[in-house]
């Protein structure tokens, strides 16, 4: 019989099942995974996002 | 001498002792004054959020040595098996997914930056040999998994380095010689390519936004080596 893990562990368990195989995006010579894309995308939100989003000001700043 | 001086200072001054340790604590002082080590203040064109991700790397590079310490402390067994070996074993693992993001973020920042500018191209030089390095080291941690996983990178990895000929020194298939440079060789350089770096930030100062001008050049007429 199947159990499931108890109810804290399933919360904090990744929101997707990481268990099988990854799936890959092919365009000519270039593969890359889902998960390798998401990740760059993410890099690139944080890095604009960054740039663009004022930071508060403290001050005594020179 | 005023209050304020130590005794022995003009004492030291006037013996101009030709040891080594003297020479060295001499320029020490000289090229980075405590103030300058650890300032107090910090130019305005520091806030911004692009200028937090060199922090964030150093804050990851911390998770990551000291997951990796208790790691080493516990041993595979546990690891692989236990509810609290996985759980640092996980942290192990995003703490690098997150380095490496970070890392790659300040990149791009001081790239489009040209952070190189004012006598800093050693501080961009020792940034990217320990990016070189964090790449080697996950590498190496990739082979270290003792899964499926780690037999499958190294048999593909092999053959592209032995044709280049560091498979001597860098055998893929070798484990222990794996796991060595992946707990000993390469966090060693990490290390010390970090502090490097960090020192170096401090020496010249963090670089200011092109056309931004640093403060101490505000107030003085050399603005020669600065941009």
């Amino acid at each position: 019989m199947l159990t499931l893990p108890p109810l804290p562990a399933r919360l904090l368990a990744a929101p997707i099942d990481l268990n099988g195989p990854g799936h890959y995006l092919h365009w000519g010579v270039i593969q890359i995974s889902v998960a390798n894309l998401v990740v760059i995308g993410l890099m690139l939100i944080a890095f604009v996002a960054a740039i663009l989003l004022p930071f508060p000001r403290k001050r005594g700043r020179r | 001498m005023s209050a304020t001086e130590h005794p022995t200072e003009h004492l030291a001054e006037h013996l101009d002792t030709h040891n080594w340790t003297g020479a060295l604590r001499r320029r020490a002082l000289r090229e980075l004054p405590p103030d300058r080590l650890l300032p107090d203040s910090q130019p305005a064109y520091m806030s911004s959020w692009i200028y937090l991700f060199g922090v964030l790397t150093v804050a990851a590079l911390a998770v990551v040595i000291g997951t990796g310490c208790v790691l080493a402390l516990k041993g595979p067994q546990w690891w692989h098996l236990s509810s609290l070996g996985h759980y640092v074993n996980s942290m192990h693992l995003w703490s690098v997914e997150l380095f490496l993001a970070f890392m790659v973020i300040h990149l791009w920042g001081k790239f489009f930056m040209a952070a190189w500018r004012g006598k800093r191209a050693m501080t961009w030089m020792t940034g990217v040999v320990a990016f070189l390095a964090s790449i080697g080291t996950a590498f190496t941690g990739y082979l270290a998994q003792q899964n499926l996983d780690s037999q499958w990178i190294s048999t593909q990895a092999k053959d592209g380095l032995n044709s280049v000929g560091i498979g001597a020194y860098f055998n893929v298939m070798d484990f222990g010689q794996m796991l060595m440079w992946h707990i000993v060789l390469l966090p060693a350089a990490i290390g010390v390519l970090t502090v490097w770096h960090l020192v170096l930030v401090r020496r010249r100062g963090i670089v200011p936004p092109i056309g931004a001008v640093p403060p101490e050049d505000e107030n003085t007429s050399e603005k020669e080596d600065r941009p």
